[in-house]
């Protein structure tokens, strides 16, 4: 049993319940024991004032990709759930694209296990859509559901059959579970390595189309339409996937959809000089883009925020644009780069939109417990220190990897506590975990 | 006025420096005139010439300009050398660096990859063509051959037919045309052409009569027969019919138009041969023009002086000292 825990004096966001104030919160017993004025604490109780503070539900990511099991070099469960923690976020959902493919129960089992011996943040498997994500047979979702799957994704890759996607999103509602499809029409994309635009004509790299995305977004949204199932649309980078998105949403189909930092963040003009750390899958698009990509976060058209984070080794980067792989991480930067752009710079979010978007809508997104501070919650809890102002130092992260587009930034606000099922899992002041 | 440390695109050059490196050609072309073919200019420089895809002209265009320099050269082709071995692109060039070099030349597939070399060691780097992005010793050589039948390059309409999507010759040429006050148009089937060219200043034409009506200057791209394989185009046949450069075309023309191509050619793809082998064909002084104007981007980055170049061309080396 974990000691009590109680955080004084804080600002407490609570988006489940449309909560912000000044209170206490007493973690007991793993859970939220209670929020209010003036809590008095059990003996020998851990009390912590948090003036000045944010305290809020821990964070909740719904797609990240860990490396393990194939490449513990660049990646393990427990240093990226170190890593989440460092992020302020209390439960992750790891993409099954690893080596061999998580697409059976045993291997859902083991990153559940791995997830449970590193006792950082809470790792989540994702199981895969397809045997192998080759995309031909459907995967046992009922084995891995049971063995601690909570979605499934053959994410790295598109569903590419469309009789694929209309099967899982089908059998998926038997175990109401949601189909995570990465929205890529894969001939339009063949060989592409950043958005098609004017800066690809400039570089003389082969560009990737919106449309490759649109295509998807809209055929998935048909197929959730024809199937009464779930999709989950992954890292939407397109002004004209919000577009359908939202026609979709208003039509009452049930389909979720999330937004990178990055996505929100950058354009294809951060690939000047080929910088090979501004490569990745969906390709960071135009401005108008990213403008209506913040816009559909606001109004909820998009429902959370997500990092795609996708460690790579240094050698893998230090390529020719062509060459690298897709991806940046973004467990240790999501919070600070959303919140320096969104709340603090485009005055696009408040401060409790951007928990809403990170911690209360995720977790409802794929019915995991979390993303409320409700009494007899479960105590993943984080605290934010909005006000803190610090550089981006890629080298001192936990995670193994250093991929960042977000190198030597100034950002403004940290995640200074994060709390699992009331254990601290990271203290930025003590520097360690316990 | 230098050159800075190595040579990738026009993109980003001055226009004063293009000016620079045509001036500096001027008097290396006699050299090529000679019954003696050389200059000390580079003496004890070394050059490795860098080839990670199959040229012919290009490289033996370096090759003459280093060697009529008096540099020593070594080619290094990646079949048959240790990058076929799965060496990196940065270890191939830090161990050729360690037999202490002063320049490479290089060819690479990838976009970028000339200015990734030239970010990570010391010597000169000089890009003979990236990918889809620059080949800007072609451009300027170009450059040099339209003002030497011109007289000038500012206020001339040159149009690039072919595919401009895939062509690196294609993206120099407009850089440092407009640089030098052109008028650029491009003309080819629109799955050839990429995307946002119109941003670039660049007039688009979607017929070859358009741009013959337009033009002073036609620089016709080689087309590769791989882009019928992706489905670009339906035929070689029907390119032709639609965009072939042909002599009955030509003769719709107002004014003698100028017919430039940076090879190698496809007869009777793209073009047809009474248009290359014609009176206005400008096509085999672009090849002479190539090795004066490498000499004088070798010369240049190497230190020397465009006034010193006519001394240098007597016997002196880069700055000078002899």
């Amino acid at each position: 049993m974990t000691r009590a825990l109680l955080l004084t004096g804080g600002r407490v966001i609570d988006p489940s319940r449309d909560l912000d104030q000044v209170a206490d919160v007493l973690i007991q017993d793993d859970k939220i024991a209670a929020v209010g004025h003036g809590l008095s604490a059990p003996t020998d109780a851990d009390v912590r004032s948090v003036a000045g503070k944010i305290v809020a539900p821990g964070l909740v990511d719904l797609h990240v990709h860990l490396r393990e099991p194939g490449n513990e070099d660049e990646e393990t469960v427990a240093s990226g759930a170190r890593a989440a923690a460092a992020g302020g976020f209390t439960a992750i959902c790891a993409m099954p694209n690893t080596d061999p493919v998580t697409d059976n129960q045993a291997a859902v089992g083991f990153i559940v296990r791995q997830s449970g011996r590193a006792a950082l943040a809470r790792v989540y498997p994702i199981g895969a859509v397809s045997l192998g994500q080759k995309g031909e047979r459907l995967a046992e979702f009922g084995e891995m559901v049971a063995a601690g799957a909570v979605a499934v994704s053959d994410d790295g890759k598109p569903v590419a059959s469309s009789h694929l996607m209309r099967t899982a999103l089908e059998y998926s509602r038997t175990f109401g579970i949601p189909v995570a499809d990465h929205c890529e029409d894969p001939a339009l994309a063949a060989g592409g390595v950043m958005h098609e635009g004017l800066v690809a004509t400039r570089l003389g790299l082969k560009g990737i189309p919106a449309a490759a995305e649109e295509i998807m977004v809209a055929r998935d949204c048909l197929l959730a339409e024809l199937t009464g199932g779930h999709v989950h649309l992954c890292h939407m980078s397109t002004r004209g996937s919000v577009a359908i998105i939202r026609e979709a949403k208003e039509r009452g189909i049930r389909v979720t959809a999330e937004v990178t930092p990055h996505h929100l963040t950058l354009t294809d003009y951060a690939c000047e000089g080929y910088d090979t750390h501004a490569k990745m899958n969906p390709p960071l698009r135009e401005a108008a883009d990213v403008a209506a990509l913040r816009g559909a976060l606001k109004e909820g058209v998009i429902d959370c925020i997500a990092s795609d984070h996708a460690p790579h080794a240094y050698d893998e980067k230090e390529a020719a644009f062509d060459d690298a792989p897709f991806g940046v991480v973004g467990l240790e930067t999501a919070f600070a780069v959303a919140h320096t752009e969104l709340v603090c710079g485009g005055g696009v979010l408040s401060l409790p939109e951007l928990i809403r978007r990170m911690s209360t809508e995720p977790a409802r997104v794929f019915r995991l417990p979390g993303g409320t501070l409700a009494v007899g919650a479960p105590a993943d809890v984080v605290v934010l220190d909005v006000a803190a102002h610090w550089t981006v130092d890629s080298a001192a992260f936990y995670s193994k990897c250093r991929n960042t587009p977000f190198a030597g930034r100034g950002l403004t606000g940290r995640a200074v506590l994060t709390v699992v099922a009331g254990a601290i899992v990271h203290d930025l002041e003590r520097a360690v975990a316990p | 006025m230098t050159l800075g440390k190595d040579l990738t695109g026009l993109e980003h050059m001055p226009p004063e420096q293009i000016r620079l490196i045509l001036d500096t050609a001027e008097p290396f072309k006699e050299v090529s005139e000679r019954p003696i073919k050389k200059v000390p200019a580079l003496r004890g420089k070394t050059i490795v010439n860098l080839f990670f895809e199959a040229s012919t002209r290009t490289r033996i265009s370096f090759e003459f300009a280093e060697k009529r320099l008096s540099a020593d050269t070594v080619n290094v082709a990646s079949a048959g050398s240790s990058v076929s071995k799965g060496e990196t692109l940065v270890d191939t060039a830090r161990n050729l660096e360690a037999m202490r070099i002063d320049m490479v030349v290089i060819r690479h597939p990838s976009s970028g990859a000339a200015e990734f070399l030239g970010n990570r060691i010391a010597s000169n780097v000089i890009n003979a063509g990236d990918g889809q992005h620059e080949h800007p010793t072609q451009a300027l050589l170009d450059l040099l051959t339209i003002r030497d039948k011109h007289g000038k390059i500012e206020g001339l309409k040159v149009c690039i037919v072919g595919d401009v999507l895939h062509s690196r010759v294609a993206r120099s040429n407009l850089w440092g045309l407009t640089k030098l006050g052109a008028e650029v148009a491009v003309c080819g089937p629109r799955t050839l052409m990429p995307r946002g060219i119109e941003d670039l200043g660049v007039t688009v034409f979607g017929r070859i009569e358009e741009a013959i009506e337009w033009a002073d200057v036609l620089n016709v791209l080689r087309l590769q027969l791989e882009r019928m394989e992706k489905g670009f185009i339906p035929s070689v046949r029907e390119y032709y019919r639609v965009f072939g450069v042909t002599q009955e075309r030509l003769e719709h023309s107002p004014r003698p138009i100028t017919i430039m191509h940076p090879g190698p050619m496809n007869r009777g793809v793209e073009i047809d041969s009474r248009v290359a082998d014609g009176p206005h064909s400008i096509i085999l002084d672009q090849v002479t023009n190539g090795v004066a104007v490498r000499m004088a981007v070798l010369y240049l980055l190497a230190g020397g002086r465009a006034e010193l170049a006519d001394a240098a061309k007597r016997g002196g080396a880069p700055g000078g000292s002899e």
